[in-house]
């Protein structure tokens, strides 16, 4: 990108890939996932009219008008928007999809689609901003809320955590991270990343809710999360078309070419990790949540899933845009069926 | 032969078996050979909602006119289902002629009726002469198929050919159900001296025409125009209209490197169906869903999403007996009002009602032109009768179709529209333009949500703007009409009693006219949902108005008495809600009986 001029590589100013004021409450961590969807894809360089932006029901679900407004959206309907998503993919495989969740969106009402959107593979990135709480309806507790968890009003959580990374891991999901919406960095990187892989990108971002999920005995309090985020890896993102100018730190190093041939790099931290080793990720994910550490960065990786539209064998054209030429079977055809129910 | 004058080409069959057998073959066969001999022939399955073992009956209605409705009452029963023989004997009226299986039935005298034939057939005993155990069982089923034939004169050589057909290259599945036809027709031969006065003769009613199951119609309907998305989750009755939609779409959309022209996903549920058609509609491309009742239900909420923000999609709905689960392969006319208002807060929508497979076909491709036309779902509301049983039709009839995509917005569109917002309403028509995610233009994009938005689609919660939305949502509804399939009226137009009916209602009320026809009546057929000007000026034009449904609750009528009130006095109702497909023994009684002859 040519950072002289402000312009990615399509020539497009930052402003080109912003949206509508946000309405969220001042410091909602919604906000910082928004500001790093902008930063990536005015990075990437991603056409800003091919993104259609998807999302549910809730205050995650509002962000989408927050960003990229050359884009089309499509606010859809609680815990249903991966269907919605699915359907459009198929009807133009060209469109560059990206979803926003919630938690309650995802892994309460919205948890059978979210399944089945995994085990298809369809191509899009998928953000839960998960603050563990229902902010819309001012402060209950979601499925995602650790057991233990308190709530403001001081309800303690007695039921266990659902994890969306373990169950995207467990689903088939071929990309699954998580980050922390107060890791701007570690974001960017992820999002370019889900961007550039080819099928479903699982990208479970911890984004504190400061109106009603911020108090002490909360475990997704901005405070919280400071404290117990462990990045697995130090990660840095290598586009496709850039030269290769990462400086090379001290400590290993890997790479990990995605199907663009963009390569998300990861520099070892204080542990082993190998994020293409699914049972691994399993255990690490569990024995984690176990010790309340909240680990972040690139979970797992395949890089052999097929996606969905992939599967479906499509032609390469948008199937929207196949008119009578290509789709009336024509008189003859029609003869012969005939001819066959007599 | 029997003592009275020979009844030609006019007789009801009923023949009871036990699901899963593979009776559904040998009933076919009959069905058939009837068909190709150009015999007017009608026929229904009556199944339960069951895999294997539960009774399952199979009507053949014979008629020189070709009615496709059954009689109440049948003539003949071909009974092979001891657990249900007991019934169907005491169903059966004097006069009447009963086939049984001898060998699992025992008939006693009391159950014998004054003047019937009886035809005793040891189905198990002569199945010992087929050697091969595994087939024994489905292949006995043929021999009532022989026995009927030999008695009233069905030609060997047309009901060959239909198993030839059945089969193709698999000779020896050929030989072995030939056989044991011939078993049938050898014992019959042998053994029976005809005492009843049916028979069969050729004919010259099946010209042009088909048998076709309505499902298979409405998703040949559906290609043809143009649909490439379709989603849908397994329910009865509508499985087999995408499964045999899939079918035919492997054959005929693919192009030349074996790519599909269509996506076919079978969702986790309806609510994930309908989600589907309504992503793939809103990113442009044609797509449908096929479901019942239960499945409406789930998709309500997205429903109301897809009104209000107004997204094409295409709803087949194959109606079965609610409410819930209720009877599962039963038929009935009974989510008109769930479908014409289907979701939470204002909804009206627009149904279209079908009442032959050819209208399958035909509205199923016009329906996407309108649901493209208008934004909006577009309901065809078919129902089990017409969805899944074999109906002799007439043959589907191709007509080059113009796909109207309605209005969409290209880059070249939107470089010459000074002002572009996605609900103004520019052509004071209540339809507004549209543009497709991907395209390329600083103006093409806009936001979609079921939330309160305004003429350019940004959120308001105005109260003025909400209900100039709604006002212009009743205008395009409104609007639709003039695109609609127009009603079609039969009978006595000077005639001052009118009939309603719509659906597969259609052909017991037919029927039911021709015995009327020294009684001046007029039939209106309607066709969609909104009611068209001409429903309104039938009904004026009549002092009374006799309403023929499907369902317990007049559920047509409630929408006539909501949308053209002021008639209610002329109005009287004809309901059926058994199950089965409606007959015209029925309509005809209730009708003599309310016009107080």
């Amino acid at each position: 990108m040519n950072a002289e001029a402000n312009c990615n590589r399509l020539g497009l100013s930052k402003n080109d890939y912003s949206g509508k004021p946000s309405t969220l409450c001042k410091g909602c961590g919604h906000d910082s996932i928004t500001a790093a969807i902008i930063q990536a894809y005015y990075e990437l360089g991603v056409p800003p009219h091919q993104v259609a932006k998807f999302s549910g029901i809730g205050c995650s679900s509002k962000t989408p008008t927050y960003f990229i407004d050359r884009g089309h959206g499509f606010n859809s309907v609680h815990g249903r928007m991966p269907s919605v998503a699915t359907g459009a993919t198929i009807a133009n495989k060209k469109l560059t999809i990206i979803g926003i969740s919630g938690d309650g969106d995802t892994a309460s009402i919205g948890m059978g689609q979210f399944c089945h959107m995994v085990r298809r593979n369809v191509d899009m990135v998928y953000v839960v901003e998960n603050n563990g709480t229902y902010g819309l309806t001012k402060g209950q507790f979601s499925a995602t809320a650790d057991v233990g968890s308190v709530l403001k009003k001081g309800q303690v959580n007695p039921y266990p955590v659902i994890d969306c990374c373990s169950l995207g891991v467990e689903l088939g999901a071929t990309f699954v991270a998580r980050s922390f919406s107060g890791d701007r960095k570690q974001m960017i990187s992820l999002l370019k990343a889900a961007y550039a892989h080819k099928g479903m990108a699982v990208l479970d971002i911890i984004s504190p809710c400061v109106t009603f999920n911020n108090h002490e005995g909360s475990t997704k309090s901005y405070t919280f999360v400071k404290e117990h985020d462990i990045p697995l890896h130090e990660l840095g993102f290598i586009q496709s078309k850039e030269e290769i100018s990462v400086e090379i730190k001290d400590g290993e190093r890997r790479e990990i070419e995605l199907h663009d041939g963009s390569r998300l790099t990861l520099r070892k931290l204080d542990r082993d990790y190998d994020p293409t080793n699914k049972i691994a990720a399993m255990a690490t994910i569990s024995e984690s949540r176990d010790k309340q550490e909240l680990i972040t960065g690139l979970l797992y990786y395949n890089d052999k899933g097929t996606d969905l539209n992939t599967l479906l064998n499509t032609v390469d054209v948008p199937l929207w845009s196949l008119g009578e030429k290509d789709l009336d079977p024509g008189a003859e055809v029609l003869k012969k069926i005939n001819a066959s129910l007599r | 032969m029997a003592s009275g004058q020979p009844i030609i080409n006019d007789v009801s069959i009923r023949v009871a078996t036990s699901n899963g057998t593979g009776s559904q073959s040998s009933n076919n066969l009959l069905y058939k050979s009837l068909f190709r001999m150009g015999i007017g022939v009608c026929a229904k399955n009556l199944f339960p909602s069951n895999i294997q073992g539960l009774p399952t009956w199979f009507q053949i209605r014979v008629s020189p006119q070709g009615y496709q409705d059954l009689r109440e009452h049948d003539d003949i029963a071909v009974c092979m289902n001891p657990e249900t023989a007991k019934e169907d004997i005491a169903a059966m009226r004097p006069g009447t002629t009963i086939f049984y299986n001898s060998s699992l039935i025992k008939l006693t005298e009391d159950q014998l009726k004054p003047g019937m034939s009886i035809y005793a057939l040891p189905v198990e005993e002569l199945a010992k002469s087929i050697t091969d155990t595994k087939l024994r069982n489905l292949l006995k089923n043929l021999f009532y198929v022989g026995a009927l034939s030999h008695i009233y004169g069905i030609e060997i050589d047309v009901m060959k050919s239909v198993i030839q057909d059945t089969f193709k290259s698999k000779q020896s599945a050929i030989d072995a159900n030939i056989a044991a036809l011939q078993i049938g027709i050898d014992y019959a031969k042998a053994n029976y001296k005809k005492t009843d006065n049916y028979v069969f003769q050729r004919a010259n009613t099946n010209q042009g025409k088909i048998i076709i199951e309505g499902n298979t119609a409405s998703g040949l309907g559906a290609i043809y125009g143009g649909c490439t998305v379709v989603s849908w989750y397994p329910i009865t009755p509508s499985s087999s209209l995408a499964e045999s939609m899939e079918g035919y779409l492997k054959k005929i959309r693919v192009d030349k490197e074996g790519k599909a022209k269509y996506a076919v996903i079978q969702a986790e549920d309806e609510l994930a169906a309908i989600g589907m058609v309504l992503g793939a509609s809103w990113a442009g491309a044609r797509a449908m869903t096929s479901t019942a009742g239960p499945g409406i239900s789930l998709m309500h909420e997205f429903l109301g999403l897809a009104y209000y923000a107004e997204i094409p999609a295409v709803l087949f709905n194959v109606q079965r007996v609610g409410p819930s689960t209720g009877l599962p392969t039963r038929t009935q006319q009974c989510d008109i009002t769930s479908c014409a208002l289907a979701s939470h807060g204002d909804t009206k929508h627009i149904l279209l009602f079908p009442s032959s497979p050819k209208e399958c076909f035909e509205m199923g491709a016009e329906a996407f032109n309108l649901a493209e036309r208008m934004q909006t779902p577009i309901f065809v509301m078919s129902d089990l009768d017409l969805g899944m049983n074999s109906w002799v039709d007439d043959e589907l009839e191709y007509k080059p179709m113009k796909y109207d995509r309605g209005k969409v917005l290209s880059v070249d569109d939107l470089n010459k529209v000074k002002d572009w917002g996605r609900y103004l309403d520019v052509d004071g028509d209540g339809v507004c333009y549209r543009t497709l995610p991907g395209t390329n233009h600083m103006k093409s994009a806009y936001f979609t949500r079921g939330s309160g938005h305004d003429e350019y689609a940004r959120y308001t919660e105005s109260p003025v703007v909400y209900t100039r939305n709604m006002d212009r949502l009743l205008k395009k509804w409104h609007t639709s009409k003039q695109y609609l399939p127009k009603p079609v009226i039969k009978g006595d137009v000077n005639a001052k009693t009118g009939i309603l009916a719509y659906g597969t209602s259609d052909h017991a009320v037919v029927e039911t006219m021709d015995r009327l026809k020294d009684t001046p009546v007029k039939y209106m057929r309607i066709r969609a949902y909104p009611f068209t000007q001409e429903v309104e000026e039938f009904i004026k034009s009549c002092d009374v108005v006799y309403m023929v449904e499907q369902n317990r609750d007049g559920q047509l009528q409630q929408l006539l008495e909501t949308d053209l009130p002021g008639y209610q006095n002329k109005l009287r109702s004809i309901r059926y809600y058994g199950g089965f497909p409606l007959s015209a023994d029925i309509v005809e009684r209730e009708l003599t009986k309310k016009m107080g002859k």
